[in-house]
Parts: C-alpha cells; sequence; structure tokens
C-alpha cells in the first residue's frame, strides 16, 4: 500500500518534468527523441568497447583476437608515457617529486594555510623537486635533462611557465599603465609583439634562433630555453588582463590611497592589485589553462612532454593502431590537471567575494 | 555651538599650516584656478562653497597633491609641495582626506581600513593601531561594525567610517570634499555631528560644503570661489548676513531660496 503509494509519488514527480523539460510542444519533443536516439546509438556501443569487450593487461597479440579497447597498450607502456627517456631504475625519483609538487599544490588550495612557513616549504619543496629530478649529489645518479621527459616534463613546464608568468604580466600591465614613457614603450612593444606571434615560432626562435646569439661554448638548456619562451608568451596575455582588471577600479581607490600616504608600491600592493586581481580571476584561469596546454606544443623542439611520449608508444609496431585508447588516456590526464585549476578558480573567487 | 569668531586662533606667523600664493592651475585649456592666495592658521576652520564646476574641490585637491598645480607655491605644515615624491607622501601623511564618495576599500573590514595607513605609513605595531582604530570608531558611534565590510555599511555609516580612517593617521590638516552632498537626507546630519565634534576639538579644517548651517556654527572664514578665484572671504556671520559681492549674494539666494 505505502510502496504503491510512493510509487504513484515519484510517477506524479517525475512526468509532470519530463513533459514540461522534455516535451512542452511538438519541436522540442522531435529533439527530445533524436537525441535520445544518438545517445543509444553511442553510449552503449562505447561502454562495450571501453568496459565489457576490453583487455587491461594482456599482450599486444591478445589484442589483435579482440574487438574491444585494448587498455593494454597504456598498462604495458604506461612507465615510458609517464617518465620517457629517464633511467627505468631511477623513475622513482620524477615520481616522488610529482607527488610532492602535487600534494604541496592540494595543501597550498586551503587560503588558511598561506603563510610564511607555507612559502618556506614550497621554497625547500622545489629544491629538493630539482634534486630529485637532477641527482648528481647526496649518492643520487645525475642525470641529464635531456633525459627527461613525459609527465614531470609537462608538469615542470606548465607549473613554472604559470608561476613565473603571472608576477610578470602583472608588471607588465603597470608598466602599460605607467607614465613614464620609457617603461610604457617598452611594455606595449613587449605586449604587443609577443602576441603577435604564435608560440610555436617563439619555440623555434627559443631552440633554434636564440643560441645564434650565444657566445661560443655558452649554451642554455633546451628546457630551460622552451620554458623561458612559455614564461615570456604567456605573460603577454596575463598582462593584457591584468590591465582590464586594473582599469575596472574607481578612481577613488587611487586617491583613497593616495591621501593616506601610501607610497607607489603599497598603494598597489594592498589596495588596487587585491581588488583587481579578483576581478580577473576568470580569464586568468582561461589563460592559465591554455597555457597548460600549450606545452603540447614543445614537441616541435623536440623535447619528449606527455603527448609526445604517448605518441612514440603508438610507433611500436607491436602497439600500432592502439591510438584511440592512447589518446583518450592523455586527454582524461590534461582534463582532470584543466578541470581542476578550473574548479579550484571558481571557489577561490566565491571565497574572496 | 555658538558663532565662534576668529579671536580663539593665532594668527601669528608660526601658526600658519598651510600657505598658497600665487595658485594657477590649468586642466588643458581651461583655467580652474586662477591666482589662488590662502593663508590658514592652525585651528583654523575654513568653509569653501561655490557654484559647481568653480575649482572649489580642485583647491583643496591641491594641498594634497591629488592634482597638481602648474604655478604658484604651496607650503604645508613648512614643507613645500614639488615634484619631489617623499614631500608628497609626508604631506599626504599629515593631511586627512574625506570624498564625497567616502572611498572606503572595499576589500577589507572597517577594522582594517582604519589600521592600514598607522601600519604602513606610519609604522605603528599592529595592536596599538587597532586600538586607536577603536578609539576613533567609537568616536564616530560605529565600534560595533569594526569587523564588517564597508559595502554592509549605510551611506552615513562609510563616511563617518572614512572620517575614523583620516583620524587615524593623527593628521594636523582635514580636507573635506563635499563629504555630505552623496548621503541620503536623513544621514546628513550625523555626519556633520561628527564634523562639529572634531572642530570643537581644534582640527584645523577645510570643508568644501553647501551646509550653510554647518558654517554658521563652526566656521572661522568662509570663501566663496567662483571661476577659479576667490570671489569673497569672510567671517560666516557677515558672509550670510551681510555678502560684499553681487556674485556671492546670487549664490547665497540660490542655495537658501
Amino acid at each position: 500500500m505505502n510502496r504503491e503509494l510512493q510509487k504513484k509519488s515519484f510517477l506524479n514527480r517525475i512526468l509532470p518534468w519530463l513533459k514540461e523539460n522534455l516535451f512542452n510542444g511538438v519541436f522540442n519533443s522531435i529533439i527530445t527523441i533524436v537525441l535520445l536516439f544518438a545517445l543509444y546509438k553511442i553510449i552503449p556501443p562505447f561502454i562495450k568497447w571501453a568496459f565489457v569487450d576490453s583487455l587491461w593487461r594482456s599482450t599486444a597479440a591478445a589484442c589483435r583476437e579482440g574487438n574491444g579497447a585494448c587498455w593494454s597498450v597504456i598498462t604495458a607502456n604506461l612507465r615510458f608515457i609517464i617518465f620517457g627517456f629517464y633511467p627505468y631504475d631511477l623513475q622513482w625519483r620524477p615520481l616522488l617529486a610529482m607527488i610532492l609538487l602535487v600534494g604541496l599544490l592540494l595543501y597550498s588550495k586551503n587560503r588558511n594555510h598561506w603563510n610564511k612557513t607555507l612559502f618556506y616549504g614550497w621554497i625547500a619543496g622545489l629544491f629538493f623537486m630539482g634534486l630529485l629530478m637532477k641527482g648528481g649529489i647526496l649518492g643520487l645518479a645525475p642525470v641529464e635533462s635531456d633525459k627527461w621527459g613525459g609527465l614531470p616534463l609537462t608538469m615542470m613546464l606548465a607549473f613554472f611557465g604559470m608561476i613565473a608568468a603571472y608576477p610578470l604580466g602583472v608588471v607588465l600591465a603597470l608598466g602599460r599603465r605607467s607614465k613614464m614613457p620609457a617603461i610604457k614603450t617598452f611594455s606595449v612593444l613587449y605586449i604587443e609583439l609577443i602576441r603577435g606571434v604564435p608560440l610555436i615560432s617563439l619555440l623555434f626562435m627559443s631552440s633554434i634562433l636564440f643560441p645564434l646569439f650565444l657566445p661560443e661554448g655558452l649554451t642554455i638548456n633546451k628546457i630551460i630555453r622552451a620554458q623561458m619562451a612559455i614564461i615570456l608568451f604567456t605573460a603577454a596575455y596575463i598582462a593584457e588582463v591584468v590591465r582590464g582588471g586594473l582599469q575596472a577600479i574607481a578612481k577613488g581607490q587611487y586617491e583613497a590611497a593616495d591621501s593616506l600616504g601610501l607610497s607607489f608600491p603599497q598603494k598597489m600592493r594592498l589596495i588596487i592589485l587585491p581588488q583587481a586581481l579578483k576581478i580577473v580571476i576568470p580569464p586568468s584561469v582561461g589563460i592559465l589553462i591554455s597555457a597548460f596546454k600549450d606545452t603540447s606544443l614543445v614537441v616541435i623542439i623536440a623535447l619528449y612532454d606527455l603527448l609526445k611520449t604517448s605518441k612514440s608508444t603508438l610507433s611500436n609496431p607491436d602497439w600500432m593502431g592502439y591510438s584511440p585508447e592512447v589518446y583518450l588516456f592523455v586527454a582524461a590526464i590534461y582534463f582532470i590537471s584543466c578541470f581542476a585549476m578550473s574548479n579550484y578558480s571558481r571557489k577561490l573567487e566565491k571565497e574572496l567575494h | 555651538m555658538t558663532n565662534e569668531t576668529t579671536t580663539d586662533i593665532h594668527r601669528d606667523s608660526q601658526d600658519k599650516i598651510i600657505e598658497i600664493t600665487g595658485l594657477h592651475k590649468w586642466f588643458g585649456e581651461l583655467h580652474v584656478l586662477q591666482d589662488i592666495n590662502l593663508t590658514v592658521y592652525k585651528g583654523e576652520r575654513i568653509v569653501i562653497c561655490g557654484p559647481s564646476g568653480s575649482g572649489k574641490s580642485t583647491l583643496i585637491r591641491c594641498i594634497n597633491r591629488l592634482e597638481e598645480h602648474q604655478k604658484g607655491r604651496i607650503i604645508v605644515d613648512g614643507t613645500e609641495l614639488s615634484n619631489n615624491i617623499k614631500n608628497i607622501e609626508k604631506i599626504r601623511a599629515e593631511v586627512g582626506m574625506v570624498f564625497q564618495h567616502f572611498n572606503l576599500f572595499p576589500h577589507l573590514s572597517i577594522l582594517e581600513n582604519l589600521t592600514l595607513g598607522p601600519i604602513w605609513v606610519r609604522k605603528t605595531p599592529q595592536k596599538e593601531a587597532e586600538e586607536t582604530a577603536m578609539f576613533y570608531l567609537e568616536k564616530v558611534h560605529i565600534a560595533e561594525q569594526a569587523l564588517k565590510y564597508p559595502g554592509q555599511l549605510s551611506g552615513g555609516q562609510q563616511q563617518r567610517v572614512a572620517i575614523a580612517r583620516s583620524l587615524c593617521m593623527k593628521p594636523k590638516i582635514m580636507l573635506f570634499d563635499e563629504p555630505t552632498s552623496a548621503l541620503d537626507p536623513e544621514m546628513v546630519k550625523e555626519v556633520l555631528d561628527v564634523m562639529i565634534n572634531l572642530a570643537e576639538d581644534g582640527m584645523t579644517m577645510l570643508v568644501v560644503s553647501h551646509e550653510m548651517g554647518f558654517a554658521k556654527s563652526v566656521a572661522h572664514r568662509v570663501l566663496f570661489v567662483d571661476y577659479g578665484k576667490i570671489v569673497e572671504e569672510n567671517t560666516p556671520h557677515q558672509f550670510f548676513d551681510n555678502p560684499q559681492h553681487d556674485r556671492t549674494k546670487l549664490f547665497l539666494s540660490q542655495i537658501l531660496h
């Protein structure tokens, strides 16, 4: 009795909802039906391919027999995809470095943790990560940076790219609004020049053109050069976004800060930037996310980032042809990172409101 | 409050706190201030009135260099205003300013608004700055709001906070730029009461305002500014009851109906 009543009330609720949201009118009903049919055509076969018929830890030969997804291509090559050419026995080191980085990032999410100790924690953490990657002292075997690759490289390029580009962008934005002609001209030129060329051309310049200008014998590491290009590129975009935020701050705020006798750096740091940067959180995160994904362009100067190591896996004759699986896996890693970033920015925005 | 006269302030030369001589300012082609000469003594309270666009706000904004003047001299508390940024910051720390639109810092709490200047400019320890802040918040009758944010207060409350913020810097001079014109009528009194209290404490005040009741009760002098010039300058008593210039008469008839 009771159950029947429950069932009835459930139906009573669901039917009007369906009618109102999916079948209100002939046109909407048709769209609903077409979409349902399309989903029926796509979803079940995908689930069958990805989960039911799939092979997870098999040999390449076994995969050729099956009809489903061959996730084995990932499990079998996971360590190469993640770590690239980093010496096999030493791969615990980049793994530990990544865990350290992710751990610090997660801990830093909470704004209550932002204090001096955390700042020193980051310095120590970054130093330790560098030590782990490079080795050479404390009994750690040295690993040259041309062996670095995969996810640690992607994370490194993205992380330092963002961390360094943001302050540089803020400085450029302030420079562009400066009353001093030399500073203003430099900032405008910089921003417009960098924004006027694609990142790929900057990467080429950093890898091919730039070394030509260095004195004989002096070389700068290829990763550092790519890193510089990413930082310089991202900073120009950040600058324009921050400039928009600065312009949104009422003149009265500048005047009130001035009238208290605050110096220019104090005024910017305590009054103007906290308000301006809060306004530009959404577009800044947009830029940081695209900067993160743009790190995959370093393949063109032959750095083995995550995307490149994955592609290399596919050129192994045994595993040729399983690109959907590999690319889905890489896409998932990129998606998780980017989604975490945008999620966090929304949370931060709400907290600061 | 009675009609005070100028007898209670010293007009010796060592008691001069602001000296403006031959001041000119242009906004592009517009000659907004034309040969302004004004000396203000310690403890003096001056109300400046005049039609909109007459240059009265610009005049007091020149005193703490929110506007740059092109000709003439401004000496504040013995320091001349020039392009020397250190001098400008020094003068600004001694000169409090209250704006028409309050200009509180919306991202900081009321208490933080008040302690910011003392902590960063005066290098006061935080605890002491907070005590001072609470003292002045009591004085403007708003201490219970200390932990709120500016957006949560009414206009009148915000303006009182703004006055307290300036006072926390222990300024020698207070400038008021139309402090009540952006307020709803019922809030004007609460702000004026605070300003009258301040006057009773002997603060040197320059007030751009059309509040004639306020001018009558606290001002030593009233200046009438029009077209960038000080047209008339007199005690409130003389100014309101016996204006000398036709323009002053016209202006008074317009605002007093």
